[in-house]
């Protein structure tokens, strides 16, 4: 069994006076220990709503996560598991969730006071080796968070969640707010931690390029569902999704080249009125009738690789190309 | 001719604690037709070394240097010409369309107040050129569009907008600061083939300020690296991202991922860039390069011309045939 595992979660945001919006629709993803999980898509897919879920921010109407075996339930009155703090959050931006007025080092001594997990004479320590682990200074305990740049705030929010000695963590756009330099320093950060610790990692991200760098499996997100899911480096050779495909096209490569991306015609629909079928179906180069009318599943369709495509036909050979599968489907009907 | 000339550009900004030199000392041409882009990380200095042309910096900035549009120097015209000429020969649009257009203003008041102002143009004629200027940069229904408001359009849509806005009046010059960083990478393809577009179309100059090396790889003509307030490396696209020679433009490039090499690590460049009120004596970079010998820690290098580029590195470590 996985570390986390997310089974058809559904969440809505209710809307005065309006019928409420279903921000993820029916979302399975599971994050083993060591491994990065990468989850993609564009602004309003509902990713960061999906990792909220994960951790118990927002309650899913329907659905479960589990983590480690035990229900996460929705924050409450009550205090939250024990067990769950082994599952820890880092948001996008470094700067709101740090507490300006409180040393670094008070921060992060917060979960192994709560937590129990070092003896008060220990705790300096503890907080030193922790700082180590993300690449900054013991001194850096007596510092306050305005004296960071934003790539060593990340640091240091990154050493926060690790006190708690989790087992997994959900990243919301860890690197977004970061210039290029900062960034490939916290990616890489993020792969040697999951390494070296056994650590599970949700990453969420609107950007394909970095992803692709870190993690070991990718999901990706469209309108509130998963179009696909696959090994990284196989979702990058031969995306079996035309979302897929548009969205590694779409990003511009520094080689001087003089390249123009591929843009994507339209917008992403209203997620209060999706699209009947297919909700990518609008957009698709290659829609054909069945998208219109009928929404297509989630299925498994090689080794560890799914897709929710009518192009795709679970049980046969996958097709070299989302081209080549239009085309068999073409000549499909026409028989 | 070029159509802009900046020459010797300094801004030095009030801080809290005491002035900070953000911009020191830049130059750089921009021809008309093409697409110059400037690169940098935040705090390098290239939005302040564009807002001062137009004359929008904070107040208490002050400005040193020589930046001609077209024969006139902008930094020593009297407010009242720059106004007339911004707006009218040079616009301006940025990253977030959201600040950029006002909220409670609809469309098209926004995109006919200033053509007015500017051209002369009567509420009719202004109306038609509104229409013309949406349909230019593909917002479906322009005429619906007139009447609509910022918050009903998507970011993407609104960019558009913005860019509709900006051009209406017809400008020589467009600056683009970040704009598709607020975007999504399908809608960023988007407006980058808009701004191509225009480009070729209309003959539109355009400066774009982005962090990103993979948009300016795209469409710029040219490439500007800044780094604390300095440009480091200049030249052609091809040249600045394909076989870059700054150790700075290098670590930035390897700093990205990079799709034939998704395996190895990516390689940082280690450290932060300085504060404007803490940039390293000598090649600000040298903290962090590689190469940095002790000459580097002393003098300024200048910008000197190598192999068709302008270069701030006399060491020149990555020149073809150097052993590092």
């Amino acid at each position: 069994m996985s570390a986390l595992e997310l089974t058809d979660v559904v969440v809505e945001y209710e809307r005065r006076g309006l019928a409420p919006v279903r921000a993820v629709a029916g979302a399975s993803l599971e994050v083993d220990r060591g491994q990065i999980v990468g989850l993609v898509g564009e602004s309003g897919c509902g990713k960061s709503t999906l990792a909220r879920a994960a951790i118990g921010m927002v309650a899913p109407v329907s659905g479960t996560i589990h983590f480690e075996g035990r229900e996460v339930r929705p924050l409450s009155r009550g205090a939250r598991a024990r067990e769950l703090a082994r599952l820890q959050m880092v948001f996008q931006n470094p700067f709101s969730s740090l507490n300006p007025r409180r040393k670094i080092g008070e921060q992060i001594g917060d979960a192994l006071a709560i937590l129990g997990l070092a003896a008060r004479r220990e705790r300096a320590g503890r907080i030193a080796e922790l700082l180590e682990q993300v690449g900054l200074p013991p001194g850096a305990a007596r510092g306050y968070p305005h004296e960071f740049s934003g790539g060593q705030r990340q640091r240091i929010a990154i050493a926060r969640a690790l006190a708690a000695s989790p087992s997994v963590i959900v990243l919301d756009e860890p690197l977004a707010s970061l210039d290029a330099s900062a960034q490939a320093q916290i990616a890489n950060l993020l792969v040697s931690l999951a390494r070296e610790l056994d650590l599970g990692l949700l990453l969420i991200s609107h950007d394909l390029a970095i992803v692709r760098h870190v993690a070991d499996k990718v999901a990706v997100m469209y309108l509130g569902l998963i179009a696909e899911t696959a090994p990284t480096r196989e979702l990058w050779a031969t995306p079996l999704h035309p979302y897929t495909e548009a969205l590694i096209e779409a990003v511009p490569h520094a080689d001087g080249a003089g390249t123009l991306p591929e843009a994507l015609p339209g917008e992403v629909p209203d997620p209060s009125r999706p699209p009947e079928g297919c909700r990518f179906h609008p957009r698709c180069p290659y829609v054909f009738d069945r998208c219109r009318s009928q929404e297509p599943p989630l299925v498994e369709l090689a080794h560890a690789r799914s897709a929710a495509c009518w192009l795709q036909r679970p049980g046969e050979p996958v097709p070299p190309s989302i081209r080549a599968a239009s085309r068999l489907a073409r000549a499909g009907r026409a028989e | 001719m070029s159509l802009l000339e900046v020459e010797g550009l300094q801004v030095r900004l009030p801080t809290d604690a005491g002035p900070a030199t953000i911009v020191r000392g830049i130059d750089y041409r921009v021809e008309p037709g093409e697409v110059f882009g400037i690169a940098g990380e935040s705090g390098s200095g290239k939005t302040m070394s564009v807002l001062a042309l137009m004359g929008l910096l904070p107040a208490g900035a002050a400005v040193e240097g020589r930046a001609v549009f077209e024969g006139r120097d902008l930094l020593g015209l009297p407010r009242g010409q720059l106004r007339r000429i911004c707006g009218r020969e040079l616009a301006m649009v940025f990253q977030d369309p959201m600040t950029s257009l006002h909220p409670m203003l609809s469309i098209g008041t926004q995109l006919t107040e200033h053509v007015r102002r500017h051209l002369g143009l009567g509420r009719r004629d202004a109306a038609e050129l509104a229409v013309q200027a949406l349909r230019d940069v593909r917002i479906p229904d322009p005429d619906s569009a007139l009447h609509a408001f910022p918050h009903q359009f998507s970011g993407g849509m609104r960019q558009r907008i913005a860019i509709a806005v900006a051009l209406a009046c017809r400008p020589k010059l467009l600056v683009a600061d970040e704009p598709t960083t607020a975007l999504d990478v399908t809608v960023q393809a988007g407006i980058i083939r808009l701004l191509d577009r225009l480009r070729n179309e209309s003959g539109l100059t355009i400066v774009l300020i982005t962090h990103d090396l993979g948009v300016l790889s795209a469409i710029a003509d040219r490439v500007a690296v800044f780094y604390a307030g300095r440009v480091v490396e200049a030249g052609s696209r091809a040249d600045v991202l394909g076989s870059p020679r700054h150790p700075y433009t290098r670590g930035l490039l390897d700093a990205l991922p990079h799709p034939e090499a998704a395996d190895i690590p990516l390689i940082a460049i280690h450290g932060a860039p300085p504060t404007p009120r803490n940039v390293p004596p000598g090649c600000a970079f040298h903290p962090r390069c590689p190469y940095a010998q002790a000459s580097c820690r002393v003098a300024i290098p200048p910008l000197v011309a190598v192999d068709g580029r302008v270069l701030a590195c006399p060491v020149d470590p990555l020149q073809p045939g150097a052993t590092s």
